[in-house]
């Protein structure tokens, strides 16, 4: 790096300015002339068929434009909305991908809670709300299954008659069966776990904004939508579901309240606007309730799973056997099969050198809303799993956690000198120093100190817990062939474009897109070193498909590792062309040059000329070199050549509450190690709302549906969510070990707080219960206070 | 349809209102103030926070025919002559937004808080922020912001 100005630094973010004055430009902030406003009509039933529909009384309320119905949707031939990803059964059987429609026809059944049959489409949103209401719908009501190991039981009711046993697909990974049954019996020690992770809703605050519009003028669709990923919505939504050529769609996903992944996948109600509005030829917005939201948003996690570690005599760890019942919901969302097997699976080594390995899984189908990948995606359910096993295994053996992790950690390796570690679940990790942030994290901590306390505690009749995690993940999501052998329909690659101005100023455009993450600072951080140009002079431009090439969107911490890595590659072409003008003017060789501080410097001379010249003259080639384009513009894809691989070590620290069991959480220390880091305060930002969903998870969290499908909880006054007063101040540090395979050394950082956390608190808890000598083995997520203390009175 | 009067950063509106639209609505709608945001339909996320004859409320509580008469601050009014709020530049300052949809309701909640308590604890700004949701800082960096903010205002009452 030729001088590191902004890189490292904690600029602030240049984004901020518009959000603090109120200047955001969310979905549905934007109004377009004529536009109109969608309402849909949803089932109130989890299961139910479609009798009729009748919508000819609401046709003629006032305001209203247009009703569609899913026979209107049916007629037209309109595709349902795909998965991005294909898991095939053990056996060789394809996946199961029923049809998802738009919107349920007659004499079809709803699936979901909120599953749309209508859509009414009025000059204003009350009047489309007061016409929804008045489309009559006869259903009839049947049995629903909302429990994954249930749904998979002899009897129970079908979500789609095409899949047998309500299984999308089964799945295996690790080491023969065969061979981890032998090492599970043979070990002198068998820690064994039945849990569930509970399922999680999202809850970005701001909800999903669509704006369909149909310009007939120009024969071009345009969709506003609150999305991670616009190019991939393009793609889907023209490719599989509308049919309709690219070229004529522009997809802009302007500034966006959060997603967390819920905002990555493609919504049938996308598709619907931007169809709906070339039959009426006018624009049609149509902005989620919060209580929609609850219903139609992926939810995420949702397992069911057996856990067993084997371990030694010594404390070594012999052998892992995890059988899992993955929720899938009612359909596959667009990375629904991927999250529990190949996000899942993958991460089962953790940090520890475990040698036999084997899960198995099932996808399964329930009368819930689709589940989707949800901050960590995956890695947080391996991560709990293995960390719980860890902490409980120590409790159980009289071990140490911390020394028990040290014995079976996977020694240092940095990934250049020494190799990738190959584990047994397909991963190689790149580089890593597991030690290194587990004594950090036990230093902050003042581990020593900490068990005398809690004995102190104990004696006075306090239940004091202290809890470790040390997860590992994989982000960066991925080289394309890898992702797609393991079954990707698309690669995940990220383009990104560097052109510069005639006078210098810089504009970047990325297939990255930001909602909170700060891509604007971060990524002009970026090009202003590496030119040698002020910030000021560099524009980061997302979120627009027609000014942006191509782009595979923002999750799984892939911003950094691979849309990043594309802004270097093509910053790498603007030198490398620069240095030609450079030389030319110069009258010497390119070779002779030397390029720091935004200028081009004859070696050993003081012979220079700066970025900006170089630049104009690439624009105003009067004096040029031959047989080179004129103009400085250039565009790469960077496709990573391995996944990266952060990891970190968590502590919890809780205080339990023996006549109430309510847990309150002391101190909550996180050491990251998440390769380079560019910004560090928004790295710690990140870090921190991770923790909070993570915590969140661990003792408020959770959706719940009654046996008849309805989500009981869903809304803000029902579903409890980390509020200011629910968390401490958070004791954060970070390591640093380079990723060896991206230019920027960088591994992601957007989801690790919210991997590590999880099975801390939990695990605190437990070790709180202990130490007050209640031998409980698990409580069920989220930890109230009732659950606490119902597993104390049952102890 | 009724006729309301309600003076919004300081100007003076007129307009005719459906008695059911709620205040965020009108500010949203009518007036194209969207920098309340609108995060759910229980009054529970915080993030239409305004300030009605100075008092922070969710303005999604509220009809606008309610407001007839009022005074009203929003997001947009809160910097005067250009120069940012003390609790808007500490939000900068701190990194205490990520996604900024909840922050302009976040802004004005602790904009009040500190009109009543200007030297709060770390608990009274925990407390005083209870009511609005961020899903994304895990609010450390927003209890920091406040506590810049807090300290900012003392040292402007001192020059003055
Ligand atoms: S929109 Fe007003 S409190 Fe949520
Ligand atoms: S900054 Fe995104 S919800 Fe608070």
């Amino acid at each position: 790096m030729s001088n590191t100005k902004y890189i490292g630094q904690s600029v602030k973010r240049v984004e901020d300015k518009r959000f603090i004055t109120g200047k955001g430009r969310y979905t549905d902030d934007i109004k377009l002339v004529g536009m109109t406003y969608a309402a849909f009509v949803r089932s109130p039933y989890a299961h139910a068929k479609v009798l009729s529909i009748e919508s000819a009384e609401a046709l003629e309320m006032p305001g209203v434009v247009a009703i569609f119905t899913g026979d209107d949707i049916k007629a037209s031939g309109i595709g349902g909305v795909p998965t991005g990803w294909v898991i095939n059964f053990r056996n060789g059987d394809t996946m199961k991908e029923p049809p998802h429609p738009l919107l349920i026809a007659t004499s079809s059944t709803a699936k979901h809670i909120g599953d749309p049959v209508a859509v009414v489409i009025a000059e204003t949103y009350a009047q489309a709300v007061d016409a929804a209401e008045a489309v009559v719908v006869d259903w009839e009501d049947l049995p629903a299954v909302t429990d994954a190991f249930k749904a998979t039981q002899d009897g129970a009711t079908l979500v789609h008659d095409s899949a047998p046993g309500n299984l999308a697909f089964d799945w295996e990974l690790g080491n023969p069966i065969s061979e981890v049954d032998a090492a599970i019996e043979a070990s002198a020690h068998v820690t064994t776990l039945d849990f569930i992770n509970q399922r999680m809703v999202p809850n970005a605050i701001e909800p999903r904004s669509y704006i369909g519009h149909y310009d007939e003028a120009t024969d071009k669709y345009t969709l506003y939508t609150s999305t991670q990923n616009p190019h991939l919505i393009r793609l889907l939504m023209c490719a599989f579901v509308l049919g309709i050529p690219e070229h004529k769609v522009r997809v802009l996903g302007p500034d966006v309240g959060g997603g967390f992944g819920s905002k990555i996948f493609h919504y049938t109600e996308e598709a619907l606007v931007t169809w709906a509005s070339q039959k009426i030829k006018r624009p049609i917005k149509w902005t989620e309730t919060r209580s929609e939201a609850f219903m139609l948003d992926a939810h995420g996690r949702d397992h069911v799973s057996k856990a067993e570690m084997g371990f030694d005599a010594e404390g070594n760890v012999t052998a892992l056997r995890i059988k899992t019942y993955a929720n899938l919901g009612a359909y596959l969302s667009t990375f629904g099969p991927v999250v529990p097997t190949f996000l899942h699976g993958t991460l089962l080594q953790g940090l520890y050198t475990t040698p036999k390995i084997h899960i198995e899984l099932y996808g399964v189908f329930t009368h819930t809303v689709a589940v989707d990948a949800y901050r960590g995606a995956g890695r947080p359910e391996a991560t709990y799993l293995l960390e719980r096993l860890m902490d409980l295994a120590a409790l159980e053996m009289g071990k140490d956690p911390v020394e028990l992790r040290k014995r079976n950690f996977i020694p240092a390796f940095d990934g250049v000198e020494q190799p990738g570690y190959q584990t047994q679940v397909a991963l190689q990790y790149d580089s890593g120093n597991y030690h290194g942030v587990l004594e950090r994290a036990v230093e902050m901590l003042d581990y020593g100190n900490f068990r005398k306390e809690q004995k102190e505690a104990a004696q006075n009749g306090k239940l004091l817990g202290v809890g470790f995690s040390t997860y590992i993940e994989a982000c960066g999501i991925a080289p394309s062939a890898v992702v797609g052998a393991l079954g990707a329909r698309a690669g995940l690659y990220e383009s990104a474009q560097v052109r510069v101005q005639p006078t210098g100023k810089v504009s970047v455009f990325s297939g990255s897109h930001s909602h909170g993450q700060g891509h604007e600072t971060t990524f002009a951080q970026i090009v202003a070193d590496k030119f040698g140009i002020p910030m000021e002079d560099v524009d980061i431009v997302h979120g627009d498909s027609d000014a942006v090439a191509f782009g595979m969107g923002t999750y799984g911490s892939r911003s950094l590792a691979v849309g990043g890595s594309a802004i270097v590659k093509s910053i790498d072409k603007v030198l490398e062309k620069g240095a030609k003008i450079a030389a030319h003017k110069l009258e010497c060789a390119a070779d002779d040059l030397e390029f720091a501080e935004g200028k081009w410097t004859v070696k050993g001379t003081d012979q220079s000329i700066s970025f900006g010249d170089v630049a104009l003259t690439a624009y105003i080639p009067h004096v040029y070199p031959e047989g080179l384009e004129p103009g400085m513009d250039f565009s790469s894809f960077y496709d990573p050549a391995n996944f990266t691989y952060p990891f970190g070590c968590h502590i919890a620290v809780v205080e339990v509450d023996k006549e109430t069991g309510k847990v309150r959480l002391r101190r909550f220390i996180a050491v990251d190690d998440v390769g380079n880091v560019i910004n560090p305060m928004i790295v710690d930002g990140q870090i921190h709302g991770g923790l909070a969903q993570g915590i969140g998870q661990a003792l408020l969290e959770g959706a719940i549906y009654d046996e008849n499908g309805q989500l009981t909880n869903g809304s803000y006054m029902d579903y409890a969510m980390p509020r200011a007063d629910d968390l401490p101040m958070f004791e954060v540090d970070r390591q640093i070990t380079p990723c060896p395979h991206n230019p920027l050394g960088v591994k992601g950082a957007g989801e690790a707080g919210c991997i590590g956390s999880t099975p801390a608190v939990v695990n605190a808890v437990i070790d709180a219960l202990w130490s007050g000598g209640y031998q409980v083995k698990d409580i069920a997520m989220p930890l109230t206070g009732e659950r606490v203390w119902r597993a104390m009175q049952n102890n | 349809m009724t006729q309301i009067t309600v003076k919004v950063n300081g100007k003076v509106h007129s307009h005719e209102v459906e008695p059911r639209t709620l205040l965020a609505h009108y500010l949203r709608e009518q007036l194209s103030l969207t920098g309340t945001h609108i995060g759910c339909d229980t009054s529970s996320c915080g993030s239409c926070t305004i300030h009605m004859d100075g008092m922070a409320v969710k303005s999604c509580s509220i009809l606008a025919v309610q407001a007839d008469g009022c005074e009203i601050t929003t997001i947009e009014g809160l910097a005067t002559d250009g120069q940012l709020h003390p609790v808007q530049a500490g939000f900068k300052e701190c990194h205490g937004l990520q996604c900024g949809f909840c922050t302009t309701g976040m802004i004005m909640t602790a904009v009040d808080l500190l009109n009543q308590n200007p030297d709060p604890t770390e608990s009274d700004i925990r407390h005083g922020l209870e009511g609005n949701f961020c899903r994304c800082t895990g609010y450390h960096n927003i209890v920091r912001s406040v506590q810049w903010a807090a300290e900012a205002m003392k040292k402007e009452i001192m020059v003055e």
